[in-house]
């Protein structure tokens, strides 16, 4: 029989959602900051929303920056979780993902980085139906509790979950689901171009990702460019995230790597099938491999890019610019 | 691996004989691999005004020959759509009721056509994790469904481990009385044969037999007793131009291998 009555403390009360909100510095200033830098906002334990979904828009270098800094104890939340979700369980940065799906992408089949860290216990996977998460980073949008969805009934993904209430709806007698609102401790999100206050603008698929920002009580933007406010002022319809709910800004080149990133680059797939055969095979000593050469050996970001070479970042790019093409 | 036939992998037969299912003028929403490229082949084929839907937040959909997506929520997946928009509104078009069709691969699939694709094993103690649900749960609550998979006993199991994407749960009007007001299962594509489900106790049915496929072979490759429909019909083959059209979408085999 599914529990009529929610758990407490599943999501913050109306007050204390309010509360963290006064407590950031909204004023319009310059957020620009360091890879480095951004990095400090985000403390062990945070509950980090994650934008993008698979291998597209992912914040690569911010998560990349993230696991360098040491951070442990996350609990990361995103719409669909891809090789970002096996770096972030490796290195320890993170011990609960909560998604609709996790693995590599659908072209590798089952991540056995994933498989290792959740059937050995080390780490925890939450599984909602896509729908769900995005209706949580609605709820959490939205400065209200819940929301109600018509799927995950009478499924097991719905009976393992215990967060979720199930409720006669009180105007037409019929069964409902009320997921909780999700208000990640910190955003990440990578965008196309934004100014220095962090007027944001997404090109292309946009996935959860303003739910998200306006959900979180912290977002750190990592973007392609940096802009004027007068180029951002000049098509106002593009801007996606407002500045007010952005608190950093860093410019990173490339910043999704070797994922996708909309009109940029399209996913660098060689560097992908070497990680995949890579972590695929030995999912402990290869995927320590791949960290200590890819993410922890490089001085910076560029250096990270060099070693995935310039013949496959170019190749990408010129993909990735070709959806401009008639 | 090629079929019985030797003319064409079981994968491109799956592809083709789901593309069938679909009909001019609908709304589908695919996910990716097979059922991405069946839309395609039946939007390019026989049904100009098919609007395909993608998770990514993609309506109206046209693939391009030879520029398969790796995941539905990539650019590729947006090149003259229609629209593109947030993956939650896209995600909503399905409980609205927008959608005529849901089409999905699976990994286990049950007599009542529930499919699992979270845990093989106890899912206290999982022998594997599997990937998840991804959108499978939202569009097999909310839609008319079509599922394209391999045949094999493993997958082909009494009763799934673990319902994630929910058929007719426990048969009759078990999934109505769970909350699922709309939708549920229509057909079933496999390289062996085409099934449907009985109207009463909503367990799967076969309605045609792929070519060079018996009762027997099918049983014998199925966990569970397999009903028959009393019009038991046997599948057209692909044909030329169907393979040819896979091809040209598909030419490194990226979904079809």
């Amino acid at each position: 029989m599914p529990e009529t009555k929610a758990a407490p403390g599943v999501v913050p009360t109306y007050l204390e959602l309010r509360e963290e909100l006064l407590r950031r510095d909204r004023s319009l200033r310059d957020k620009v900051v360091s890879l480095e830098e951004a990095a400090s906002f985000v403390r062990d334990g945070d509950s980090v929303g994650i934008g993008g979904s698979t291998m597209s828009r992912t914040p690569m270098g911010m998560i990349w920056a993230l696991i360098r800094a040491g951070r442990k104890g996350l609990t990361c939340s995103r719409s669909i979780v891809s090789s970002d979700g096996d770096l972030l369980l490796a290195s320890g940065a993170c011990d609960r993902i909560v998604t609709s799906w996790f693995s590599q992408g659908i072209l590798w089949g089952v991540s056995k980085v994933m498989r290792h860290h959740v059937e050995t216990g080390k780490a925890k996977f939450d599984e909602w139906s896509h729908m769900a998460m995005g209706m949580r980073f609605r709820a959490g949008a939205m400065g209200v509790p819940f929301l109600p969805i018509r799927s995950m009934l009478g499924s097991d993904v719905r009976r393992q979950r215990p967060e979720p209430v199930e409720i006669d709806c009180p105007f037409t007698g019929e069964k409902i689901l009320l997921v909780p609102a999700l208000n990640p401790d910190v955003a990440l999100i990578h965008v196309q171009r934004c100014d220095a206050y962090g007027n944001a603008q997404i090109d292309g698929l946009q996935f959860m990702d303003v739910d998200l920002a306006i959900a979180a009580n912290k977002v750190i933007l990592t973007t392609e460019r940096i802009v004027s406010n007068d180029q951002i002022r000049r098509a106002p319809d593009q801007t996606k995230i407002p500045f007010f709910a952005v608190d950093a800004v860093v410019e990173l080149p490339f910043g999704c790597a070797p994922h996708e990133c909309y009109g940029i680059n399209e996913p660098m797939i060689r560097h992908m099938e070497y990680y995949v055969g890579l972590v695929n095979k030995e999912p402990v000593t290869g995927m320590q491999h791949y960290l200590d050469k890819f993410v922890y050996g490089p001085k910076s970001w560029s250096d990270f890019l060099a070693l995935i070479g310039m013949d496959e970042l170019l190749e990408a790019a010129r993909a990735g610019q070709s959806i401009y093409d008639a | 691996m090629l079929s019985r036939a030797h003319e064409h992998t079981a994968a491109e037969l799956l592809t083709i004989l789901s593309a069938r299912q679909l009909s001019d003028g609908q709304t589908v929403f695919a996910g990716v691999g097979i059922p991405l490229l069946a839309a395609t082949l039946a939007q390019r084929l026989r049904c100009p005004g098919l609007t395909i839907l993608f998770e990514g937040g993609v309506i109206g959909a046209f693939i391009e020959p030879g520029k398969l997506p790796p995941s539905t929520n990539d650019q590729r997946c947006t090149k003259r759509a229609n629209m593109v928009l947030g993956s939650a509104e896209v995600l909503l078009l399905l409980q609205r009721g927008y959608v005529d069709v849901g089409f999905m691969g699976g990994a286990q699939i049950d007599q009542y056509g529930n499919l699992n694709s979270s845990f093989i094993g106890d899912p206290a103690h999982p022998k594997t994790r599997l990937p998840g649900t991804g959108g499978g749960n939202d569009i097999a609550s909310l839609a008319q469904m079509i599922v394209a998979m391999k045949h094999e006993k493993r997958r082909f199991v009494e009763r799934v481990d673990f319902i994630t994407s929910p058929g007719f749960l426990e048969g009759g009007e078990s999934r109505r009385a769970s909350g699922l007001l709309a939708g549920g299962m229509f057909r079933v594509v496999t390289d062996l044969a085409v099934f449907g489900f009985d109207q009463d106790n909503k367990r799967m049915q076969v309605i045609s037999l792929n070519p060079g496929v018996s009762r027997e072979q099918l049983q014998e490759n199925t966990g569970f007793s397999l009903q028959f429909s009393e019009h038991l019909g046997v599948t057209e083959p692909p044909t030329d131009q169907e393979l040819k059209v896979v091809r040209e979408f598909d030419p490194q085999q990226l979904y079809t291998a």
